[in-house]
């Protein structure tokens, strides 16, 4: 190593650094108490401690003198014993060390103290406690294990939607199905709908009648038609308008209507909560940008890794990524170089390929909608057995085989658009994302040209022919959706994955090599479940028995993937990153419940209710329940709630919480230039640090010894001095003295 | 459960719960599997304080450890002798400091601790060489090498003196969004 005039090493490299740094505040609140404290006790400390550091001087005050440490324990006291960075002995004496203050604090803050470490400890046990009876905590473990946090976060988020699933389900059931089915036994009194005579409200019966063959039950059961048709499974099921009980009368239309929205609110405030910590995180700036390579060497790699495979499969995808961001470099430094000429060939190149994906996307939508079409005109005549199966999934067919394809292009041409590799990544996830969800969204409005599509004029606001209760149909539709995933993703894995495991194991040949062994592509997966969950939002108005389909689907997938995961596949080459993941995941989510809140209002507030079946019969549209119900209301909360839906509140509370969003955006971003002038300041103040250390030694070794006798003088003086109090100039004093003496006099507190 | 009456006074059991971020459950579970490690050497009964230590070779074999590339370097720096050799106090210290629970501050200056290999105070750019070749297990070239550790100083030193102060590394961390979901090791 070069001399350094500043630092001195000696042979091992331990630190003998100059005395008159030792001295510097900055440099004390780092060191750990070398010696211990004079009241301490037998135990066998070694003369030498750790070196260590603490992170500010608020707790390394601690390691200053007696007389500093009563007025900063009035500071530390804030801090539990068991954050801070000590060893078990100390923070032992430390605790002693308080309870003996305690004993000098009056009875009020002795039980203060008291009772909130008993809280605490309270909160310890139940949170371990809540932990354990969570779902599925063994085998998330070992998945972690395996293959770090990032497939982890995967298979949490999957925990999380299967709890999601089944407080909808209990949410629709104890205000839907529950008042139904305990009314005969709590003497209630239910009153149906009124069947006017009307052309609107003919329900012809799907029960098949006579001799039924086996094979039409099983078709019956996959389309949700038939025996199904008129079951608690479907909204056409709940034609019960009030039931009264003793001594009150359940409007079970509102009810429908109100956990409707309240199951949609659940889930927003949920995920939002959830993602709120992410969120911050990625929110601003994109902080990997401006540190990726400090990132990945001390916090890459994943401590939580105990599995040999895994450990080197983590190396590898670390080496992987380093190379990349070195690479990434040189793609920066290439694009910079760019000429015009070349920039211009580009953005040509680029704006081709974007026409081509867009045509092909208009090609799936309209393949999506002319199946969808088409399936439900042949849903009137039955052939046979298998093709009428056909007919009926005919949607869904075409909209997974689409959204098979599509990834597969899309991560073909974006080689060709000459992105940085973190944006390539980037730009595929979202062009497959819109693929996915707006599939679905196409998928509804077929459904919906066909519902509101009359020969001449809709008398009852639909096409009351066709679909006499179209809620109904619209409910089997989003049924098979659901059932049709599951059947894919279990396909797949059964018929797919396996054979390539095996062909990939026991078969040498280029093929086998080429293709390689399976990797889990956390997106894709994620897209999967975040697909089929948009599905059971949107379907659970009109199926309300669909959430609970969907938690026992998630939770058969778990197992599924689970299995699949440790026998078939390979972690990613290209990792996924904990932290950024979560946020996508839920992000990804959020943009799902979004969709999903479209059809359920179009369909709640716009299209005629069937008049045949459902709550809503003596309704024109669903929403009118709530204008009918607040009408019935008394006076005083009547103008309280046209209040609060008038224009007036509307805008000034619009008003108001702009107000509130420019405030804190202004906040932060005087904050981050507050950051930047620190940062400068910090700068700066190093720079000044080292020369005047330079210029101290300069000046040391320049200067001859002074006098001795004042030798005892700065000894006392240094004791004390590395405390706030000293001035520069009582340091020069003794530096000039303690250069002399040995190192270890210097680090006497 | 006998256990319990004969491993540790119900007082020594209660400092470990004020010290630490373990339960009681905990404490005894770490208890146990600290004497797997040397059932000869380790006794049953803690109640009167033994002076004890395991030697770093007999920790690292823990499946906890096996594979981390810093085993030596964790252990060591929870030690009181700077060697790697444990007491139980050090040891439940170093579980306790990386679990779950343990706040980012915390774990901030144990990270600093374990990745400055020469005790300086100050991650210099040999310590970074160090931790990259322990990562990538010699794996990069040296040319690859000295640039990594040329771009992770440029991104993190502040004060330009071409080695990482605890400030640095601290300002470095707190803008590392895996850090806390990564520096964890689950026990």
């Amino acid at each position: 190593m070069e001399t350094d005039p500043v630092f001195f090493t000696d042979r091992s490299g331990r630190i003998t650094s100059n005395p008159l740094l030792d001295q510097l505040p900055s440099y004390q609140s780092l060191l750990y108490r070398r010696k211990s404290s004079a009241s301490s006790n037998k135990r066998r400390n070694s003369s030498r401690g750790r070196l260590g550091s603490s992170s500010s001087g608020k707790w390394g005050m601690s390691t200053f003198t007696r007389p500093l440490e009563k007025q900063k324990s009035q500071v530390t006291e804030q801090q539990p014993i068991r954050e801070l960075a000590k060893p078990m002995a100390e923070k032992r004496r430390d605790k002693t060390q308080r309870l003996e203050e305690a004993q000098e604090l009056s009875n009020w803050r002795q039980w203060r103290r008291s009772s909130r470490r008993y809280l605490r400890r309270l909160k310890d046990d139940t949170q371990e406690w809540l932990s354990s009876m969570k779902l599925w905590r063994g085998d998330i473990h070992l998945i972690e294990g395996m293959f770090g946090t990032g497939i982890l976060s995967y298979f949490s988020f999957l925990r999380f939607l299967v709890v999601l699933n089944l407080i909808i389900f209990l949410i629709k059931f104890i205000f839907v199905m529950f008042p139904i089915i305990v009314a005969p036994y709590a003497s209630g009194n239910i009153t149906y709908n009124l069947n006017d005579a009307g052309v609107c409200s003919v329900y012809p019966s799907s029960a098949r009648r006579g001799l039924v063959i086996f094979h039409e039950h099983i078709t019956d059961l996959l389309s949700g038609g038939g025996f199904l048709e008129q079951t608690y499974l479907f909204y056409g099921f709940y034609k019960v308008d009030k039931i009264h009980f003793t001594n009150v009368t359940y409007n079970l239309a509102l009810a429908y209507l109100l956990s409707t929205i309240a199951y949609l609110s659940l889930s927003l405030i949920w995920i939002v909560k959830r993602s709120a910590r992410g969120f911050k995180r990625n929110l601003v700036q994109d902080e990997d940008r401006f540190q990726s390579f400090c990132n990945k060497i001390f916090a890459g790699w994943d401590f939580c890794i105990t599995n040999e495979n895994a450990a080197r499969l983590k190396r590898s995808s670390l080496l992987y990524e380093l190379r990349t961001d070195l690479e990434e470099e040189r793609i920066k430094q290439k694009i910079a170089d760019r000429t015009r000429k070349d920039k211009c060939r580009i953005y040509l190149i680029r704006l081709i390929l974007n026409l081509f994906v867009i045509g092909v996307l208009a090609g799936c939508f309209y393949s999506i909608y002319i199946a969808t079409v088409f399936s439900q005109e042949a849903q009137m005549t039955k052939v046979n057995f298998i093709v009428d199966l056909i007919y009926e999934y005919l949607p869904s067919i075409v909209i997974t085989v689409a959204n098979f394809i599509t990834p597969l292009l899309f991560s073909v041409i974006i080689n060709y658009e000459d992105y940085s590799p973190a944006f390539e990544i980037r730009f595929t996830l979202m062009r497959c994302v819109f693929m996915r969800l707006t599939s679905i969204a196409v998928l509804l409005f077929s459904l919906w040209s066909q519902i509101t599509n009359c020969e001449k004029e809709c008398v009852c606001g639909y096409n009351h022919l066709l679909y006499s209760c179209w809620e109904t149909r619209v409910g089997q539709e989003m049924y098979k959706l659901t059932i049709f995933d599951f059947i894919t993703i279990v396909a797949v894995t059964i018929f797919v994955e396996f054979p390539r495991k095996l062909l990939v194991k026991h078969c040498d040949c280029g093929l086998a090599k080429w293709w390689g062994q399976q990797e889990f592509a956390i997106p894709q997966n994620v897209l999967e479940i975040v697909y089929g969950q948009t599905i059971c939002w949107i379907g659970t108005f009109f199926c309300p028995m669909l959430p609970a389909i969907c938690t026992i689907k998630y939770f058969f997938i778990f197992y599924i993937k689970k299995v699949s995961l440790i026998k078939n596949c390979r972690p990613a080459t290209r990792p996924f990153r904990a932290s950024s993941s979560n946020f996508f995941f839920l992000g990804v989510l959020l943009i799902g419940l979004a969709l999903a809140c479209l059809p359920v209002t179009v369909s709640v507030a716009q299209i005629n209710c069937s008049h045949a079946c459902g709550p809503f019969v003596n309704f024109n549209t669903s929403w009118e329940v709530l204008p009918t119900t607040v009408s019935q209301l008394p006076s005083g909360a009547q103008n309280l709630l046209f209040a609060l839906s008038s224009e007036a509140f509307a805008v000034s509370f619009f008003v108001v919480t702009c107000l509130a969003m420019f405030y804190v955006i202004a906040l932060a971003g005087a904050h981050k230039r507050v950051i930047n002038q620190l940062r400068e300041q910090l700068a700066m103040e190093g720079r000044d640090k080292r020369f005047l250390i330079q210029k101290l030694c300069q000046a040391q070794r320049l200067s001859p010894v002074r006098s001795p006798v004042s030798k005892s003088q700065p000894r006392r003086g240094s004791r004390s001095s590395p405390s706030y109090h000293t001035s520069f100039s009582s340091n020069f004093n003794e530096g000039v003295f303690l250069a002399h003496s040995p190192p270890d006099s210097s680090t006497h507190v | 459960m006998g256990n319990k009456q004969t491993t540790f006074t119900d007082e020594q059991l209660e400092a470990f719960q004020d010290c630490t971020f373990f339960t009681r459950k905990e404490i005894l579970r770490l208890h146990g599997r600290y004497r797997e490690l040397a059932p000869h050497l380790v006794p049953l009964d803690y109640t009167n304080n033994p002076d004890i230590r395991v030697p770093l070779a007999l920790i690292v074999t823990m499946p906890e450890l096996k594979e981390n590339p810093f085993r030596d370097r964790i252990v060591q720096t929870f030690s009181e002798d700077g060697q790697g050799n444990l007491s139980f106090n050090d040891f439940v210290d170093m579980f306790s400091a990386l679990c779950e629970t343990s706040p980012r501050d915390l774990k901030t200056i144990y990270a600093f601790k374990i990745y400055d290999f020469n005790r300086d105070n100050f991650i210099c750019k040999d310590d970074l060489q160090q931790t990259l070749n322990l990562l990538t297990k010699g794996e990069l070239t040296e040319d690859e090498v000295l640039l990594v550790c040329d771009k992770a100083l440029e991104e993190a030193d502040l004060d330009g003196d071409s080695k990482l102060s605890f400030s640095d590394f601290q300002n470095m961390i707190s803008k590392a969004p895996d850090f806390l979901s990564n520096f964890h090791i689950r026990i």
